[in-house]
């Protein structure tokens, strides 16, 4: 009987918040990440969570697929739809652009670098540095698409891999 | 919201799950193609896959530089560092068992690797060497 209610308050709980999930659900840092999206997308690299970039970059990223920096990456058009969806209706509010372009490098944008400025530049560089695209190297559950700083852990140099 | 939840539920249970292959399926499906395009097509080799995988055919990359000489360990992405499972079957079950992946995989990497797309010669060479024991495939 414990179990049945137990149970039900479960399914309860489930079904009010796929009721309330809306958009501003899907851009919370808690929000799971597309499967299709860590399918196509996270093999390469950390499936980058949709808020790291704005709208117009995803656009670009996306129009762009074939020869993404220098790799073809490309997602057939059935596969790529709810992917393009997903990451617009979860993209930053702010700008990702330089001189009104859209950036494609989240390592270029302004609050990448305002949020990276306190890492030590010894981890940036030489043998056995951190490759700026692997999220996973410090935030240990980037794979998750948490980036919080309790799951954050700094390498020692040449610790990374 | 019941058909939502009736799609999850499909989802949770696997009602619809990816038509499973074995990699042999694969080389018999890479061998008729070999035949149709060469009719002097006589078998595929793991010796010559071996090569080619570690082959920069003109670029930078080889297959190598993401996967490791030894297919059965755990590789890295050159340029961003994210993990690669193992490519070998017998190191990594997924592998070759999914008709889709395979396809969409080889186009990209032989896209990254040799600009252009591999021929079905070369797929089942690089899959007979993955199938040999001591490719990491026998272990």
């Amino acid at each position: 009987m414990k179990t049945c209610i137990r149970i039900l308050i479960v399914s309860s709980t489930v079904a009010v918040a796929a009721l309330t999930a809306g958009p501003s659900a899907a851009k919370s840092p808690r929000a799971p990440l597309l499967p299709a999206y860590v399918e196509e997308c996270g093999s390469c690299h950390i499936a980058f969570p949709g808020r790291m970039l704005d709208a117009a970059s995803w656009r670009a990223v996306n129009a762009g697929l074939d020869q993404h920096f220098g790799v073809d990456a490309s997602v057939d058009a059935k596969t790529l739809e709810p992917i393009r969806a997903y990451l617009a209706s979860t993209a930053r509010e702010h700008p990702t652009t330089a001189d009104g372009i859209p950036l494609l490098r989240i390592t270029e944008t302004r609050w990448f670098r305002h949020e990276h400025d306190e890492v030590p530049g010894r981890l940036w560089k030489g043998p056995g540095a951190v490759k700026p695209a692997d999220c996973a190297a410090c935030h240990r559950n980037a794979a998750e698409g948490s980036y919080s700083e309790r799951s954050l852990h700094l390498p020692k140099k040449g610790e990374a891999k | 919201m019941r058909s939502t939840i009736l799609v999850a539920t499909a989802f949770a249970l696997g009602v619809a799950p990816a038509r499973a292959e074995r990699p042999a399926d694969f080389e018999a499906a890479f061998a008729a193609e070999a035949r149709a395009a060469d009719p002097a097509f006589a078998s595929f080799s793991a010796t010559r896959g071996k090569l080619f995988f570690g082959a920069t055919h003109g670029g930078d990359w080889s297959c190598v530089s993401c996967h490791t000489k030894d297919p059965s360990a755990v590789g890295e992405h050159v340029v961003t560092g994210k993990r690669i499972e193992p490519l070998a079957p017998a190191a990594n079950p997924e592998r070759f068992s999914d008709p889709a992946s395979v396809e969409k995989w080889f186009k990209r990497n032989c896209n990254d690797v040799l600009k252009r797309l591999c021929t079905a010669q070369e797929k089942g060479d690089v899959l007979a060497w993955l199938m040999t024991p001591g490719a990491g495939g026998g272990r």
